[in-house]
């Protein structure tokens, strides 16, 4: 502690980013396996199981005589190794008709928001030790700041959808920065409403008044944003939008393989393909990580105030204080999990739903989502006004007929939409029977 | 981090060249630069990349000044909205070719020449005339942060922020107005 004061600053700022990018780095490979094993295992598969498989030796003294002739196997963990080799080993094919200077600079500009994105996301407690070493930079600005760079990370698929000068990687473009554009408004609006909650745009600030006594009236818990109603709703919005910003399935339009070949990476082999490959894995991560700032409370364990825990009987003090410790010291890989977490949410949601059309992504960006985010926006700022003026129960009173209201009113329009489906004339669909192949040449 | 680059540009006297104004110098040259490719390249594509370059090292001046929230806005608004829907168009309409935008040599250059040449004579006499008797500008504490760009436009500059919110409004209502009536 001490000695990390006494360093210069540059020093400190220069372990901060080491400190964040490099495990990030050392996470990707991972990140590739747990998708391949829970995605083969979600599709009753089995999955790359063979690279890591040691088999001992029979008769070499240096093995313990139990393991002699047996093999280990560790899950196929270092298939990701083995497609790292293969990538760097591949032949690197540059077609010859593409506009070569953006064609190279692009994959660069994809890998740099997915690391850049972490500038501002702290990984521990802001206090004591940890209060040091992370976020990187603790500004006034950091939730635009992440706004800002995610809506960068647009341009690496653009420019090299234009630059392989590919009608496919062209339209893989196009639709990426029409999906972009479309769901960094939903997002604006949803982070919005927890910066309203909080009062501060900070990282920090927000962890910290995510351990305020929830709702503003239960003391032994804390108030994570997700378990408040305006906090649900905005992190629903925000996971989608966060699928969408990534470009994952169901969001994966501007891949679509079934359509576009890969999309924008078609002209793309060997290391520059992986760049793409890395820069989305990296950035699934820190958006989980962003997710887990924002709604799950930071890095802390679970919603509990341990210390008011430790309050409530003279038996509890000693627990409450060791509860509060272990929060704090296994923060870090606390917050690891929680990007775990949110990174199989990503992979769940890959292997259940089928991939939007584009006027399904559209609707859902434009009719659903933005106005569900800026309905829920203005929800929190009443409820802000309420309490200021009447209490926590005012509020939540306000808070609750707003909703009540809101329910109404869409019950409202689903029933409206209902009529208009209803008009349209009805299709039969009969299924043929291969038993009967009388009445089936009867349709 | 505020109040170091803050001090930074309090210091921009000509005789002095410090870390600062090397900042400066290399940032306002990337944005000359760009800003000089973006009418030089043929290509709307590459133009448009200059473009994005240009707002860009524009940002990261805003952050030496201090002004991260104008900076961090300029970066979501232009760059990251504005220039996606560029690029966007311009590749909707694929204008590829290299003689796309070439222009005829008539007398309308003189006249372009002289229009920037008088506007470059304005700025010098508005900006930089006064700024040589400006000594150590100091900046408050808040200056550029979301509270203190907040408190200034709901106060102070509310009538011009409330005219120019509504003739946003106008704009987004004309254009779908004009764009319902195509269809």
């Amino acid at each position: 502690m001490d000695f990390l004061q006494q360093l210069h600053p540059a020093w400190l700022a220069l372990i901060r980013v080491l400190l964040f990018v490099v495990p990030l780095l050392l996470v990707v490979p991972g990140l590739i396996w747990w998708e391949r094993r829970l995605l083969a295992w979600m599709q009753d598969r089995i999955g790359p199981n063979r690279v890591a498989t040691i088999t001992w030796p029979k008769d070499a003294r240096w093995v313990p005589p139990f393991l002699r002739g047996r093999k280990t196997r560790l899950f196929g963990l270092l298939q990701p190794i083995a497609d790292g080799v293969k990538l760097f080993l591949k032949e690197d094919i540059t077609p010859a008709a593409i506009d070569r200077a953006v064609y190279f600079v692009a994959p660069a500009i994809a890998l740099f928001p997915a690391f850049a994105l972490g500038g501002t996301l702290p990984w521990a407690p802001p206090e004591g030790v940890y209060g040091l070493l992370t976020p990187i930079a603790d500004v006034n600005i950091g939730v635009l700041y992440l706004m800002a760079v995610s809506s960068l990370g647009a341009y690496g698929i653009i420019l090299s959808g234009y630059a392989s000068n590919n009608k496919y990687s062209l339209l893989g473009g196009l639709r990426a920065s029409a999906q972009l554009i479309s769901y960094e408004l939903a997002m604006g609006m949803s982070i919005a409403a927890v910066v309203l909650a909080t009062g501060s745009l900070k990282m920090t600030d927000m962890i910290r008044a995510q351990t305020e006594p929830l709702w503003g009236v239960a003391p032994l818990f804390d108030n994570w944003n997700i378990l408040t109603p305006m906090g649900l709703v905005a992190a629903v919005v925000f996971l989608i939008c966060m699928v969408a910003e990534t470009n994952r399935a169901p969001f994966d339009l501007p891949e679509a393989e079934n359509e576009l070949i890969a999309g924008y990476h078609t002209e793309y082999s060997s290391m520059k393909f992986a760049s793409f490959f890395m820069g989305e894995y990296a950035a699934m991560f820190v958006f989980s990580g962003v997710f887990a700032t924002l709604f799950l409370g930071g890095p802390n364990m679970l919603p509990v105030d341990w210390i008011a825990v430790g309050q409530l009987a003279p038996a509890l003090e000693g627990f409450g204080r060791v509860m509060a410790s272990v929060n704090y010291w296994a923060s870090p890989l606390l917050f690891v999990g929680k990007c775990a977490f949110g990174i199989t949410l990503f992979i769940w949601m890959r292997a259940t739903l089928p991939r939007l059309r584009y006027d399904q992504l559209m609707a859902l960006g434009w009719r659903s989502l933005l106005p569900l985010a800026v309905v829920n926006f203005l929800i929190v700022g009443l409820y802000l006004l309420c309490t200021d003026l009447y209490g926590a129960a005012g509020g939540w009173i306000a808070a609750g007929a707003a909703f009540a209201l809101l329910a109404v009113f869409f019950a409202g329009l689903a029933r409206a939409g209902r009529g208009r489906r209803e008009a349209l004339p009805k299709r039969e669909i009969r299924l043929v029977d291969p038993a009967k192949p009388k009445e089936g040449a009867a349709l | 981090m505020e109040g170091y680059w803050g001090a930074g540009v309090a210091q921009l006297a000509p005789t002095q060249v410090g870390g600062p104004m090397l900042l400066f110098a290399v940032l306002a040259a990337v944005a000359v630069a760009s800003g000089v490719g973006v009418v030089a390249f043929n290509s709307p594509v590459r133009s448009a990349l200059c473009l994005i370059a240009n707002f860009l090292s524009l940002a990261l001046l805003y952050f030496t000044l201090g002004a991260e929230m104008l900076g961090i806005i300029q970066v979501v608004v232009y760059t990251g909205a504005i220039m996606v829907l560029f690029l966007f168009v311009l590749m909707l309409l694929n204008l590829a070719a290299p003689g796309a935008l070439r222009e005829s040599r008539d007398l309308r250059r003189l006249g372009a020449g002289a229009l920037a040449a008088s506007l470059f004579v304005l700025v010098v006499v508005q900006a930089v005339l006064p700024l040589q008797e400006a000594t150590e500008p100091q900046a408050s504490d808040y200056y550029g942060t979301p509270m203190a760009l907040g408190r200034a436009l709901f106060t102070e500059y509310v009538w011009p922020f409330e005219l120019a919110s509504v003739l946003l409004l106008v704009g987004i209502v004309g254009s779908i107005l004009l764009a319902k009536r195509r269809v």
